[in-house]
């Protein structure tokens, strides 16, 4: 098992076993898409929150709803990264692997170190199931598997069946919790408290008591299969993490987006409207937001991608605070509403929650190549904000951050997640609502024209910060009317002056570009670094935990985070001039660093994959030490 | 169709928006901008009726928006003193979506045409009928592409030479009317440009409706498409083919006879209608028109084709439903009296728990 430090001695635990103490553990429980696996490690992520850990989670599942049964293709896992101090991942290779059919076995095996532990659901090791995914021998007879694993061959689905036998339910019914069998036995071997896990079957089958009283039969049954039986001699505990003192939960980045969204609402006073359209993997941000209309928030599912900017776009021109989310194609659908909005100049929030591409590419896998779209994906001159949260928990302050630039600026901010930002979760200290800022939209409400002619100019700009007035309908003696032509600077009635419009251009430009973001601050803890590492969005656990690996071996090296993109801090050149090697790890071909280039003139180097997973920390550690040496040499 | 009954009053098409009693005119609702359109364009006359007729509905002008797409006819929201948004091709509908579901006191126009309504923008156009948001769409059709300098629309006749199809179109021209009433429109009318009465009529039956009403209003293009309903303005044609239908009368038109009604009569054929001469049929057989009775609407709509053979005017069809944006809102409402607003709640959901330091 993974350890940073020396293995403390065992000690003998409550029933006999041995407790032996880990800082931390990865754990993925692998199964067919229709084995639960999701809600599994969700509920061994609740427990372990609840206990006090620091976690980070990865989902990974198919695109398609129900892949056949059995295969590779429909295989579905839950990583989940828990440990006694602030982790910065879900991990890279898992240390215990419960496969609960031969595809999962076979998709998972490779990532298991030597020496891992492996839990095994028997009943669908048939000659069948390994003839479907190209076994020709039983892997847990022909001894491929004992030599290098702990391995557990259990029947989990007769075992199942037997706890569930006064329930009177059908076999295959009972067969079905199997997952919570499973789900019992690793929280028997590290330690989980369980009162939260029978509290939600209860609450999630209220309607259906027997289900409920059976998941939690299964359940139980899991458990007490550690406890009684011989085959497990050690359990693990890991002790709570030392975190900031507050009040945590755990959180989705999706969860955190649609809360972000919520609280941005009372921080502007405005109503929030959502016009969205489903998407993978964005769609779980419109369920959220259309669950609290208590708010009043507004959602509208729209007939596209295009109309659900549109509606918002309309919904912001009456005075509401415009949402729209989306993934993948998208946001190319959007570009045009969002030129728009760069041209009326009102606020709009688009989330963009990357996943793989071109086109469809990969729906529920993540990737960082939309960046480049978010800056220029549109015709003509048309900057704007973008804001990429690190983690699942932030996105809920990146969401508030976008939505007051937005409706500071009035103009459209795009609020770049992704995937694995989406699914995947953290601990997080719910905020004071206190402690949350207010921001005034400042509507106008005065005819404003300097000639004194007590005309309303809708382009009579703010000198501080450049803005328009935002002039809601309803309001005497303000109307006007905007659009997408070019608009005389002040005025703003139609001007196809060539001066104007290079002027207007330029204000445009000028006004995204002078937005105060905070400087970066260099994390480089012995001050003596020449590599500096510069991430952006959801590598920044990877990369920091790369470094914090690299310094463990004794070298230095700077981490900084970009969470503003467009306009990127003041102080980033300084700060990219001050080292030797520059280096940017991106899951796209390179796109921040063309950027970085173009911008500073900086020699960065890029390091690149695309492969829909996030970066290995081990992965960043080995690519680190190659430029340390080549700094060096 | 069984109607849910959401337990909303019975509303029209201007309640919510908020009044004045200062008379208000036409040049009240005129902008400073100049109107650019091509001398002898249909647009001036229906900006003319518009502008005239707005002050009737003794709504502030301030509540009053335009929302345009892409093409000649949607620079009309500059030329309106009220607010407005010229904004991108075929989206109007959408855009106007959004604001009308926000903000209920508001009076939102669409005005958009043959290419931006049902082009490029069909999706957006059928879903708004379809939602019966509270919208009125006027569809200026000149069967023409006019601010892009003469292609084909999805309204030209088949074999139309334009200067993208110099070897005559091939595509079949939709029907307004009929896509409208197949998208479930609950408000369905039809008009010239230069009949100011019966194009005032309409638009005020519009206004006052609740839901999306649109108004398909033929309009000339003298520059692309030069006379194209002339066949519906000459005297010596107008007669035999322009039908204007009023709800609850029966469907004549021509010349008048004794009667002082038209020498034809609209009667049913099969499961269609037809033309019949009035003195030559039995009254009984003379279609009375019912504006809510959609198969009627729909048989209407089919009388003529591109031909402007048999063109029916006025009001197709008008029917009470319940309107997205009020039933969007009632959910609003309904769920802040029923839960409160307690973000704190919220954000700490079911279950947290506490570091102490
Ligand atoms: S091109 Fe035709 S439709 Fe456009 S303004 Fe000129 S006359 Fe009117």
């Amino acid at each position: 098992m993974t350890t940073d430090t020396a293995v403390e001695p065992a000690s003998p635990g409550s029933d006999g076993s041995k407790v032996l103490q880990r800082d931390r553990v990865v754990i993925r429980f692998a199964g067919d898409s229709g084995d639960g696996m999701q809600l599994t490690g969700d509920r061994f992520t609740s427990e372990t929150a609840a206990f006090g850990n620091d976690l980070s989670t990865l989902p990974n599942f198919p695109a398609e709803i129900r892949a056949p049964a059995g295969t590779l293709p429909g295989v579905s896992s839950f990583q989940l990264h828990f440990a006694n101090y602030d982790i910065l991942t879900p991990g890279d290779r898992p240390d215990v692997l419960v496969a609960m059919n031969p595809a999962a076995l076979k998709a998972n095996i490779a990532d298991l170190p030597q020496g891992g532990v492996l839990i095994v659901n028997t009943d669908e090791f048939t000659k069948r199931n390994l003839a479907k995914v190209g076994y020709e021998t039983n892997p847990l007879e022909d001894g491929s598997l004992t030599e290098k694993y702990q391995v557990h061959a259990i029947p989990m689905a007769t075992l199942t069946r037997t706890a569930l036998e006064e329930t009177g339910l059908s076999k295959k019914d009972a067969e079905r919790a199997k997952n919570m069998f499973a789900l019992g036995l690793l929280s028997w071997m590290f330690h989980r408290p369980s009162e939260s896990t029978e509290r939600f079957l209860r609450e999630k089958f209220a309607k259906k008591p027997e289900i409920a009283e059976a998941n939690i039969l299964a359940f139980r049954a899991g458990h007490n299969y550690g406890e009684t039986t011989e085959a497990f001699a050690v359990t693990y505990e890991v002790a709570p993490a030392k975190l900031a003192p507050g009040t945590y939960r755990q959180i989705t980045g999706n969860t955190a987006l649609a809360y972000g969204i919520v609280a941005a609402g009372r921080v502007t006073g405005l109503p929030v409207f959502l016009g969205s359209y489903p998407i993978t993997p964005a769609s779980d941000i419109l369920h959220e937001l259309s669950k609290h209309k208590n708010f009043g928030v507004t959602t509208v599912q729209a007939e596209d991608e295009i109309a659900g900017v549109g509606a918002a776009l309309g919904a912001a021109f009456g005075g509401a605070l415009g949402v729209t989310t989306t993934s993948g194609p998208g946001i190319s659908l959007k570009s045009e509403t969002i030129g728009l909005a760069v041209a009326l100049e009102l606020p709009l929030l688009v989330i963009d929650v990357q996943r793989g591409g071109p086109s469809t590419g990969l729906p529920t896998k993540t990737e960082q190549a939309d960046l480049l779209q978010a800056m220029f994906g549109r015709n003509g001159e048309a900057p704007l904000p973008i804001i990429a949260p690190a983690s699942p928990g932030d996105c809920f302050d990146a969401a508030i951050e976008a939505a007051t630039i937005a409706v500071k600026y009035r103009t459209p901010v795009i609020l770049l997640s992704d995937g694995s930002l989406a699914n995947g979760s953290e601990p997080w200290k719910v905020p004071d609502v206190e402690s949350l800022p207010s921001v005034d939209p400042g509507f106008a409400t005065e005819p404003n024209a300097p000639d004194g002619s007590g005309e309303f100019w809708p382009y009579l700009r703010d000198e501080q910060t450049l803005a328009r007035p935002w002039a809601v309908p309803g309001t005497p003696g303000l109307e006007h009317r905007i659009g997408g032509l070019e608009k005389a600077d002040g005025r703003g009635s139609i001007s196809y002056d060539p001066d104007n419009h290079d002027k207007m251009v330029r204000l445009r430009a000028a006004k995204i570009a002078n937005i105060p973001v905070p400087d970066v601050v260099v994390d480089d803890p012995d001050g003596d670094a020449e590599l500096l590492v510069v991430g952006w969005g959801s590598t920044y656990g990877p990369i920091g935990a790369g470094c914090r690996r690299v310094r463990a071996l004794g070298h230095s090296i700077a981490q900084v985070h970009l969470r503003n993109l467009n306009p990127l801090p003041a102080n980033l050149g300084e700060v990219l001039s001050r080292y030797k090697r520059v280096l940017v790890p991106e899951m796209n071909l390179g796109q921040l660093a063309l950027l970085l280039r173009g911008r500073y003139l900086v020699d960065a180097h890029s390091y690149t994959k695309v492969a829909g997973l996030p970066f290995k920390a081990e992965e960043l550690q080995n690519l680190f030490l190659d430029h340390l040496s080549g700094v060096r040499a | 169709m069984t109607a849910i009954d959401l337990g909303l009053p019975r509303l029209g098409g201007l309640d919510g928006v908020p009044t004045t009693d200062e008379k208000q005119t036409a040049k009240d609702f005129t902008s400073d901008q100049e109107v650019r359109w091509c001398p002898g364009c249909g647009d001036y006359a229906i900006l003319a009726a518009v502008r005239q007729f707005m002050p009737s509905l003794g709504v502030k002008r301030e509540n009053t928006v335009f929302v345009s797409g892409i093409g000649c006819s949607s620079r009309f929201p500059y030329y309106m003193n009220t607010y407005g948004m010229h904004s991108i091709h075929g989206r109007a509908p959408a855009i106007a979506t959004g604001l009308a579901v926000s903000r209920p006191d508001l009076s939102v126009w669409v005005v958009t045409g043959d290419g931006d309504a049902l082009s490029i923008g069909g999706n957006h156009l059928i879903h708004a009928l379809r939602r019966n948001v509270n919208l009125k769409i006027l569809l200026f059709n000149n069967r023409i592409y006019g601010l892009t300098k003469g292609q084909y629309s999805p309204t030209s006749e088949q074999g139309k030479i334009t200067k993208s199809t110099p070897y005559g179109s091939v595509d079949y021209p939709f029907n307004p009317v009929s896509l409208a009433l197949g998208a479930e429109a609950t408000f369905v009318g039809r008009a010239l440009d230069s009949d100011r009465a019966s194009l005032t009529a309409v638009l005020k039956a519009a206004a006052e409706h609740r839901g999306t009403a649109l108004v398909e209003i033929f309009q000339d293009c003298p520059i692309f498409n030069d006379g194209s309903f002339d066949l519906l303005r000459k005297p010596d044609t107008k007669d035999q083919r322009l039908i204007s239908v009023t709800h609850g009368e029966p469907i004549r038109f021509g010349p008048p006879l004794d009667d002082g009604k038209g020498a034809y009569a609209v009667v049913r054929e099969g499961f269609g209608l037809g033309i019949a001469k009035a003195d030559e049929v039995d009254e009984a057989d003379i279609v009375v028109h019912d504006q809510t009775d959609h198969n009627l609407a729909f048989a209407l709509s089919r009388l003529s084709d591109q031909d402007l053979n048999h063109t029916v005017v006025g009001i197709f069809r008008s029917v009470e439903r319940p309107t997205y944006d009020d039933a969007v809102r009632a959910q609003v409402e309904q769920a802040k009296k029923d839960k409160p607003a307690d973000l704190q709640a919220l954000l700490n959901g079911q279950d947290t728990w506490t570091v102490v330091g």
